[in-house]
């Protein structure tokens, strides 16, 4: 009888042992856009179920729709999501609004310095203000503005030799914007393998940040600022400079001159469509895609090459891409959110991000010896992220990129009025947006 | 039939005894009522509040500033915004216009007793049961320069390059575009109610035409005309009133591009509302556009009464 009533405590006691450990294990969900990074994240994450006992639940939303949803979530105080890896732009919202928790703290307590960080990174998916030590994220996925070509076409001897004679150099990854130009005319129109091809895929989308995300890299390179150092909000004169003007008018000569016919609303999928099918020689896409480029039996396997936004007259810049890993305060388990975020700060499990199709902004990953050789690509995504620069992250972000849709897509695609006419446009929308801001 | 005519059961009659018809006749409205004034009106009225001030939902915390008529003054001297207006203007015009024609004579066709005549009225109304945003995604293929069949087959009728146009991409093409599509889906529906009226128009009318010596073509705009236009007036609301409100089609297509060429006024005010997150703004705006439409229905269900009562 002894023995029985023993066995019945132990199993009692064993219950509610179970119980204790399970009411302790959390429900963690995270939000992010739907793509290939994040699968791989799922992948990554079963090591944090594994050693917290949390369960990791996550919500993932296509980009097109991916702002619209998210913002939605947050400005309505929803619960969906405990972890947010949102967008660079939205940390001036996220942290003015009240949406994301600030990290400053939790780093200090635990040995989490911003400067094991790319300093981009920092600046662009953790800090706001920009350039203050406040930060409301772990930057969670270095991205960049880039480019795919074809290298097996570059390298056709027949190529070759008539772009040496058309243009005195060699058929080859351009250094400048013009250059990028000369080989898309080159391609344009041109039969290979019995195939009429184009020179490129460039970002043309209305919806959502395309165009935008696409023409900040001639304008950058032409000299465009979103204001000056002395005055961050100074928008006529500079955002609408005779540098930034050329810029503009550069990027429709892009389109006008070296796109597929229809390409008129395109962004990352539909550049990555265009390239793998064999209907363009180049394409311009965020480092995201390039595993999946050399994965790809069309054109992967040294088939394709890889090179940063090329230079222009004004200087040499890319566009961010990229976010931060923020923990939502609307969220009920805050500290199993930040016990994932410490997890995923270590840098063994910022290697394996890297190793699973990841792309960690950790210097320790990126800078160890090696990084560089680890994938075709890599050193090119080393070269791009330390020319980047990033869209206003202001709280009123959404209305700014709209107006910035809306007046280049104006200009670039449906040829309306001249480049001076849309970033004259633009300057009014912004200081619009900036007064209603009560920044101006 | 026995059950059928039983009295109210003695417990239900003694509870309700003592109310009126007034009263039991509110309580089975009520709900209605509450349904109504939750659903519709507190919203509407809460919208015309929110018009006159410099609210934000994604700003809760921030101060809300009562700015008048500044909203209104704003959008109505916008000229970006009439160019949406035009957008829309043109976008109904036409495609009431060809899904009328369209319509109407799909109807009068199938109306003829023919072999198969059920088959073919099945065919034709199956676009009309696919999703909006089904159709829009398959569209944007159909009109793809390079793949599309849609360059193929006009290429094959005009002898033109089969990538030298695109559709979508194409400030001049692009509002044809989005007219095509709407009316291959929703032709079909206007043909359906023309049926429906040129199936209630009594054979003894045409008989009676036949023994008065009237031509066909008299028959036609002097019977089948007039008795059908009460329903055909009752499409063109009923499609009016959708096209108004075009959102989900026109996103899939092209996305309101290039530039703002096919951006409608329901476009224009869901990136006003839930992207750029102008609540006031874009409730002014959808004042605006409520009155608009509430006028102008109201304006045509009062022609259509007269119709109906010639």
């Amino acid at each position: 009888m002894k023995k029985t009533q023993l066995l019945a405590a132990a199993a009692f006691a064993a219950t509610l042992g179970l119980s204790a450990e399970r009411a302790a294990a959390d429900d963690l969900t995270l939000c992010w856009a739907a793509w290939d990074p994040a699968n791989a994240l799922i992948e990554l994450s079963k090591d944090f179920e594994a050693k917290s006992g949390h369960n990791m639940s996550f919500e993932f939303v296509p980009w097109p729709n991916f702002a619209d949803r998210m913002l939605n979530e947050l400005n309505s105080g929803g619960q969906l999501c405990d972890l947010m890896i949102g967008d660079s732009q939205w940390i001036g919202l996220g942290a003015e609004a009240g949406h994301y928790v600030k990290l400053n703290d939790f780093f200090d307590a635990n040995g989490i310095s911003m400067g094991d960080f790319l300093p981009a990174t920092v600046t662009g998916y953790a800090e706001w203000p920009k350039g203050t030590p406040n930060y409301w994220a772990l930057p969670a996925y270095a991205d960049v503005v880039g480019w795919t070509y074809r290298k097996d076409w570059f390298e056709r001897p027949e190529l070759q030799a008539e772009f040496q004679a058309k243009h005195g150099r060699a058929l080859a990854a351009p250094t400048t914007l013009e250059e990028l130009k000369q080989i898309g005319e080159f391609f344009q129109g041109r039969e290979i393998d019995g195939k009429t091809v184009y020179g490129m895929s460039i970002y043309t989308e209305r919806g959502s940040e395309g165009i935008t995300m696409g023409v900040t890299n001639a304008l950058y390179n032409y000299g465009f600022t979103y204001g000056t150092a002395d005055e961050p909000y100074k928008l006529d004169g500079v955002v609408n400079s005779a540098e930034s003007i050329a810029g503009l008018e550069f990027y429709k000569s892009l389109y006008d001159c070296c796109t597929p016919p229809g390409s008129s609303d395109w962004y990352m999928s539909e550049n990555i469509d265009a390239y793998k099918s064999g209907q363009v020689a180049m394409q311009m896409n965020f480092a995201f895609i390039w595993p999946g480029v050399e994965a790809d039996p069309n054109v992967g396997g040294g088939k394709s090459g890889y090179f940063a936004n090329p230079a222009g007259p004004g200087g040499h810049f890319a566009q961010l891409g990229g976010q931060g890993i923020s923990v939502v305060s609307y969220s009920d388990s805050q500290d199993a959110a930040l016990e994932y975020i410490q997890w995923f700060a270590q840098p063994e499990i910022q290697q394996r991000w890297w190793d699973v199709g990841g792309a960690s902004a950790m210097r320790a990953v990126v800078e160890a010896p090696g990084f560089a050789s680890s994938q075709p690509f890599a050193q090119t995504f080393l070269d791009s992220m330390a020319i980047v620069k990033d869209f206003w992250a202001e709280p009123a972000y959404a209305s700014l990129l709209l107006a910035m849709q809306d007046r280049v897509h104006k200009y670039v695609i449906a040829g309306e009025g001249s480049a001076q006419e849309a970033l004259d446009g633009l300057v009014d929308d912004w200081t619009e947006v900036f007064e209603d801001e009560g920044k101006l | 039939m026995e059950r059928a005519a039983r009295a109210t059961p003695a417990g239900v009659a003694r509870k309700i005894k003592g109310l009126s018809d007034r009263a039991i006749a509110w309580i089975f409205i009520a709900p209605t009522v509450f349904l109504l004034l939750a659903v519709n009106i507190f919203p509407l009225i809460w919208t015309i509040q929110l018009s006159f001030t410099n609210y934000r939902a994604n700003r809760p915390n921030a101060e809300v500033k009562w700015i008048g008529t500044r909203n209104y003054e704003r959008i109505l001297t916008d000229g970006d915004i009439w160019l949406t207006m035009q957008a829309t203007a043109h976008f109904l015009f036409w495609t009431l216009l060809l899904q009328v024609l369209i319509g109407f004579a799909l109807a009068w066709l199938i109306n003829r007793k023919f072999k198969g005549n059920d088959l073919w009225t099945t065919i034709i109304v199956l676009p009309m049961m696919l999703s909006p945003a089904v159709v829009g995604n398959f569209w944007t293929f159909l009109y793809q320069p390079q793949i599309g069949l849609f360059n193929y087959a006009v290429a094959f009728f005009t002898g033109a390059d089969v990538t030298s146009f695109s559709m979508i991409g194409d400030k001049a093409l692009a509002p044809w575009a989005i007219i095509i599509v709407d009316t291959w889906m929703w032709t079909p529906f206007v043909m359906l109610i023309c049926l429906a009226g040129l199936r209630s128009i009594p054979d003894s009318i045409y008989e009676a035409a036949e023994c008065d010596r009237a031509s066909k073509w008299r028959q036609f705009w002097t019977i089948t005309v007039p008795m059908v236009l009460p329903f055909l007036m009752l499409a063109v609301l009923f499609r009016g009133i959708e096209n108004f409100k075009m959102f989900d089609l026109v996103v899939q297509l092209t996305g309101g591009g290039p530039g703002n060429t096919t951006t409608l006024t329901s476009i224009d005010l869901k990136r006003e509302a839930f992207e750029k997150w102008r609540t006031g703004y874009s409730s002014a705006y959808a004042i605006i556009l409520f009155v608009t439409v509430f006028g102008l229905a109201s304006i045509y269900v009062k022609a259509l009464n007269k119709v109906k009562e010639r």
